[in-house]
């Protein structure tokens, strides 16, 4: 075409971005690479290849680590732990910078690399993914530097063992190092086998920006050396961000072993549209939303939820919009939507879309380049919850849409999910704004706006989306552990009967569900007896159905969640007021269970326990982070939800109060399942609670058998959190069970914990989820 | 999409009336106008990427550059103009380009859009204009402030077209927005647009000067229910004149506008713009949120005196790789 000709037609034209130095890059490395081990790179071993998909060309070959490569890396990482440590947090904030800097200096090279070898457009690489990984760098370079001041009483947890996806292969890289190494961990990653080019990349940089040897290891391969990464006994803690399923069984694997575990899993995420909201930025929200990264994002906008009343028009407006989408090349800088990045990708979300039958499918007449892993942007209205389509996770270029009446159906539909990652919504009536926000159940909410990212905000989910978070203050805490070693615990066995009865008129001990004292469903109770063995009383022995009714008890309490911090404390205070009324007698209870003198501390503390709760309950805040827009992100706390929680045998009433005190006040609901040997000082509680006016499902306890209630309650999947202190070894069990709906675990591995100490913080970030909600502003 | 026959059949080229019908208005609906929202921050996020996303390289570039050109309304607006200075703008009109550069694009006969000027330099600049077919504007009704007796505003109009201004680059009373006196303003624009007759009316907004952006999408529903047939952002004497995302606000306006009565209103961002590769941004927003019809000189112009300086040296580094000075392309 002449000029003149383009001067009429007034194309684009072709706006290719070279991939010469990449190319060069390649061919330096003779196009095969080995791992990276201990400082060095392996030769390379058995290989497999990585391809272009947008063009569907080798672009080199790979290693499959081997188990003994894993390993060396493994131990490498050990080996580099101590002096790393040592190094201190300004030694490895220096590094940390170096990294970033790093980063910026080969920032091209890293993105057209991307591009190449993941099929991203070169836009989205350059333009966000590799200044969001620098800028990743840069923020935890900050947090080594802070961390001896800040972070007092925190140490790293060790080797870390981390498994990233293909969607962001640098960007999840730095997302998982720079966190760690910050906090003084030493780490072995493997990157996805679809996309390990970048991670090979930053090995280099890693030796050029001058980290020690065995900090950073990387190794190649499929899911199988993720495998040998996650089970492998000498890894500390594991990272994982991939898909739901994969989540769970690394949940399963890891049972047990004492491993730390954050997982950032999939989503479903609602995209909702009020009436109100500004409709055409709205439309453009969904380009960044669903067609960003050909919709592979974990976070993905991919259900439309618009209101019924401006459905039509927002529909017509999106559709004029999908016409105007570029699909193709994507080392364009012309180009939208890129490749899908494997063929066994782009056949997954063809068959997922062919397989639907519900609702409209509208594709715009979009030109589809004639070869490589292309799918269009997809669009599909009119579906219900009920469709499958609004359920499964595409990922991929396609939104599904459905319409609400009202912001509270708007709300439902949103939450009527097992993911909870992130959510969006457009309004432009700040009432209604920040009103839905805090409903949306998901780890990430965006207020007219979506897919914003930043080092300074917490992200992460809620529900089968995951647990733990990267990014902010609260990243943090996947990469610490409290300083100093626990010591064992040893089981504490209920004590014997010598046949004697209890003395005085009998009292029946009960369940307490939903604020009344219930029989058990069973039908059968267990004596407690003393030291001497004479009977003290008897409990009710739980089963399954009687916590499911607790469980449920506590699910209708959810307005108990809404209630103020003010409300919560007056009534933590309150129990405490009543519980030391009767000290005497809570105190003769424990002597007498325990056989020992501890009793009256023990009341002591427990309503000094109260005391501090009821004293957080109005001040556990959140933090509103400094993000680069015009706006505030909001770490706000939430409630976990239903907490179970196996209470410690060898403090049967201040472990109870404890967990009870913490749960309350930051607004969860409470299954209590007593100390198994002492437990009559916890249905002797249950008095104090009616007297104190704690709402009807807040707190249930029950009694019986911890290995019997335990596999139960982990398994339930309206319980959103289990904690265990039970001296029985559990941890195994519930962090298996857990796997179900992914709930979050916290369990002792066998470990005592000293229940006269404060360590408030500890519980209450338990007891709390943070919600990022990015709220930009301007008029 | 209406096709021009030639790109260089200048002249009536760029009337509207040429290609499509004016815009005759219609009764002014409040509820549209009410309704209208504009998030600020989503607006710049969405012009803050833009350039990122939309490019053009090589003989693209040139084409999209020659055209940016044929868009301008190339202006003088000030207090000390005389009859040579318009004359020696509009000779610049006529060739914005060197002749051998143009020859080099195969662009012969490129000329501007329209050339702009007050209402007393309209006979100059239509005598230097004769028989380029290059129609032209002059601003009108107390430019820029608006503020002398709507009488006199009125007939100013009447004056500028009798003098041969074919296109008459009227502003709205920004009190009237700022008071939210929509019927007021609706009712001045009516009027404006009658006293034009069969000259095209472009409605200066003055964006810089409505404080929101909201306003300035409200303001510009209502000047084309009332018949404006280009919206324009600023008369250049603002202390904030085009922007990306004023531009944004606008042309959505333009697309409602569309979506309600079928008829195509022109955009004219004005004052500010003077780098090729804004133009550039400017060309692909207009592309992308309206559609390639309104990159044509009848329904986009560039409101520019020293863009064309800097397009004429991106031209003529593409036709011979150099980079260029300023003293080699003729001044306006």
């Amino acid at each position: 075409m002449t000029i003149k000709d383009i001067f009429e037609t007034m194309d684009y034209g072709p706006a290719p971005e070279s991939g010469a130095e990449a190319m060069a890059w390649l061919d330096g490395k003779g196009r095969k690479f080995g791992c990276f081990i201990g400082g060095s790179h392996t030769k390379p071993g058995a290989l497999f290849g990585t391809a272009n998909p947008a063009a569907g060309d080798l672009l080199a070959e790979i290693t499959q680590a081997s188990a003994g490569q894993v390993d060396a890396a493994v131990s490498a990482a050990r080996k580099a732990l101590p002096g790393w440590q040592k190094l201190g947090g300004h030694g490895r904030a220096r590094v940390l910078y170096a990294l970033a800097r790093a980063l910026q200096k080969h920032s091209r090279l890293f993105a057209v690399i991307e591009t190449l070898d993941n099929g991203k457009p070169i836009r989205e690489a350059r333009d966000i993914d590799v200044p969001l990984a620098a800028r990743h760098f840069y923020y935890h370079a900050g947090m080594a530097q802070l961390m001896e001041a800040e972070l007092p009483g925190r140490e790293a947890i060790g080797v870390c063992g981390q498994v990233i996806p293909w969607n962001f292969p640098l960007l999840m890289l730095s997302w998982k190092i720079a966190p760690a190494l910050a906090m003084g961990n030493t780490v072995v990653l493997k990157p996805a086998e679809y996309t390990p080019l970048t991670a090979l990349l930053f090995a280099e940089i890693c030796t050029e920006a001058g980290v020690p040897p065995g900090v950073v290891n990387i190794v190649t391969g499929d899911g199988a050396v993720g495998e040998m990464i996650v089970t492998h006994e000498g890894v500390d803690k594991v990272a994982f961000t991939g898909s739901t399923a994969v989540g769970r069984r690394i949940r399963e694997a890891t049972a047990g072993t004492g491993k730390a575990l954050s997982l950032e899993l999939g989503g479903k995420s609602p995209y909702i549209v009020f009436d109100d909201a500004d409709l055409d930025s709205a439309v453009e929200g969904l380009v960044d939303a669903i067609w960003f990264n050909g919709g592979q994002v974990c976070c993905a906008g991919s259900r439309l939820l618009v209101q019924e009343s401006v459905a039509e028009r927002f529909h017509e407006k999106l559709k004029a919009r999908m016409a105007k989408l570029r699909v193709g090349d994507p080392m364009d800088k012309c180009v939208d939507v890129g490749a899908i990045v494997h063929p066994v990708q782009l056949e997954s979300i063809t068959r997922m879309v062919e397989a639907n039958r519900a609702g409209e499918v509208y594709r715009a007449e979009t030109a589809m380049p004639a070869t490589g892993s292309f799918y269009p942007p997809t669009l599909i209205t009119g579906l219900d919850p009920a469709d499958t389509l609004m359920q499964e996770e595409i990922f991929g270029p396609v939104l599904c849409g459905t319409t609400f009446r009202t912001p509270a159906e708007a709300v439902q539909i949103a939450n009527n999910t097992r993911y909870g990652l992130a959510a969006t919504l457009w309004s432009e009536n700040i009432n209604l704004a920040l009103d839905i926000a805090p409903k949306l159940v998901a780890g990430v909410v965006w207020v007219n706006g979506t897919n914003m990212f930043d080092a300074a905000a917490g992200f992460g989910g809620v529900r089968e989306s995951g647990f733990g978070r990267e990014g902010g203050w609260e990243g943090l805490a996947a990469y610490t552990k409290p300083s100093g070693k626990a010591k064992p615990l040893a089981r504490i066995d209920a004590l014997g009967g010598n046949g004697a009865t209890a003395e005085g008129l009998d009292r029946t001990a009960k369940l307490y569900v939903g604020g009344k004292q219930a029989r058990p469903d069973g039908g059968y109770s267990r004596g407690v007896h003393g030291k001497s063995g004479a009977l003290l009383g008897q409990v009710p022995v739980a089963n399954r159905k009687d916590l499911r009714n607790a469980v449920e008890a506590a699910q209708s309490a959810a307005g108990w969640a809404k209630s103020t911090g003010h409300l919560r404390a007056q009534i933590l205070y309150y129990i405490a007021e009543n519980l030391e009324a009767r000290s005497v007698e809570f105190a003769e209870r424990i002597d007498a269970m325990t056989g020992k003198r501890g009793g009256q501390d023990e009341v002591a503390a427990s309503v000094r326990r109260l005391f501090t709760y009821a004293a957080w309950a109005d001040k556990f805040d959140g933090q509103a982070h400094g993000v680069p827009i015009r706006g505030v992100a909001l770490a706000m706390r939430e409630p976990v939800g239903v907490i179970g929680a196996l209470c410690a045998d060898e403090a049967p009433l201040l472990g109870l109060v404890s967990v009870m005190g913490a749960a309350m006040a930051m607004g969860n609901r409470a299954v209590l399942v007593a100390s198994e040997p002492f437990p009559l000082a916890a249905t002797d509680f249950y008095q104090v609670l009616d007297t104190s006016d704690v709402p009807a499902g807040v707190v249930n306890i029950l009694t019986g058998a911890h290995a019997e209630l335990a596999p139960v309650l982990a398994s339930h999947l309206d319980v959103d959190a289990v904690w265990s202190f039970s001296s029985s070894d559990l941890s195994g069990i519930i962090e298996r069970k857990s796997a179900g709906n992914l709930k979050r675990t916290w369990v002792n591995h066998g470990r005592a914990r000293d229940w006269t100490g404060e360590d408030a913080r500890a519980f209450l970030e338990a007891a709390t989820e943070v919600k990022t909600v990015w709220i930009p502003y301007g008029e | 999409m209406t096709q021009t026959t030639s790109a260089m059949t200048t002249g009536a080229e760029q009337l509207p009336q040429v290609h499509e019908p004016r815009n005759e208005g219609v009764p002014l609906d409040l509820d549209v106008v009410l309704s209208a929202r504009a998030n600020t921050s989503a607006i710049e996020r969405r012009c803050a990427t833009l350039p990122g996303r939309r490019t053009v390289k090589k003989d693209y570039q040139a084409a999209w550059l020659a055209r940016a050109i044929s868009c301008i309304d190339l202006t003088t607006l000030a207090g000390d103009d005389t009859e040579a200075r318009v004359r020696r703008l509009c000779a610049k009109a006529r060739q914005p380009v060197r002749a051998d550069l143009l020859e080099a694009l195969g662009l012969e006969g490129l000329t501007v859009g329209a050339v702009c000027v007050y209402h007393d330099m309209i006979p100059a600049a239509v005598r230097a204009l004769e028989g380029s077919g290059i129609p032209v504007a002059a601003v009108s009704t107390g430019f820029p402030a608006g503020l002398s007796p709507f009488h006199l505003r009125v007939a100013e109009i009447g004056e500028s077209v009798k003098a041969g201004a074919r296109e008459i680059d009227i502003v709205i009373s920004r009190r009237h927005v700022l008071e939210g006196n929509w019927r007021a303003l609706y009712d001045e624009m009516r009027a404006f647009r009658e006293a034009c007759g069969e000259a095209h009316v472009k409605a200066i907004l003055a964006t810089g000067e409505l404080g929101t952006l909201r306003n300035v999408a409200r303001a510009s529903m209502v000047c084309m229910m009332a018949g404006a047939d280009f919206i324009k952002t600023s008369t250049g004497k603002e202390s904030v004149n085009a922007t990306l995302p004023v531009s944004l606000v606008m042309i959505r306006a333009i697309r409602e506008y569309q979506a309600m009565t079928g008829v195509k209103v022109g955009y004219k961002p004005a004052g500010g713009i003077s780098k090729a590769k804004d133009a550039l941004v400017y060309l692909a927003l207009m592309k992308e949120e309206l559609g390639d019809r309104w990159l044509r000189p009848d329904l986009f112009r560039f409101g520019a005196s020293s863009l064309l300086g800097d397009i004429e040296r991106q031209l003529e580094h593409h036709v011979s790789g150099a980079y260029s000075a300023s003293w080699r392309h003729a001044m306006a």
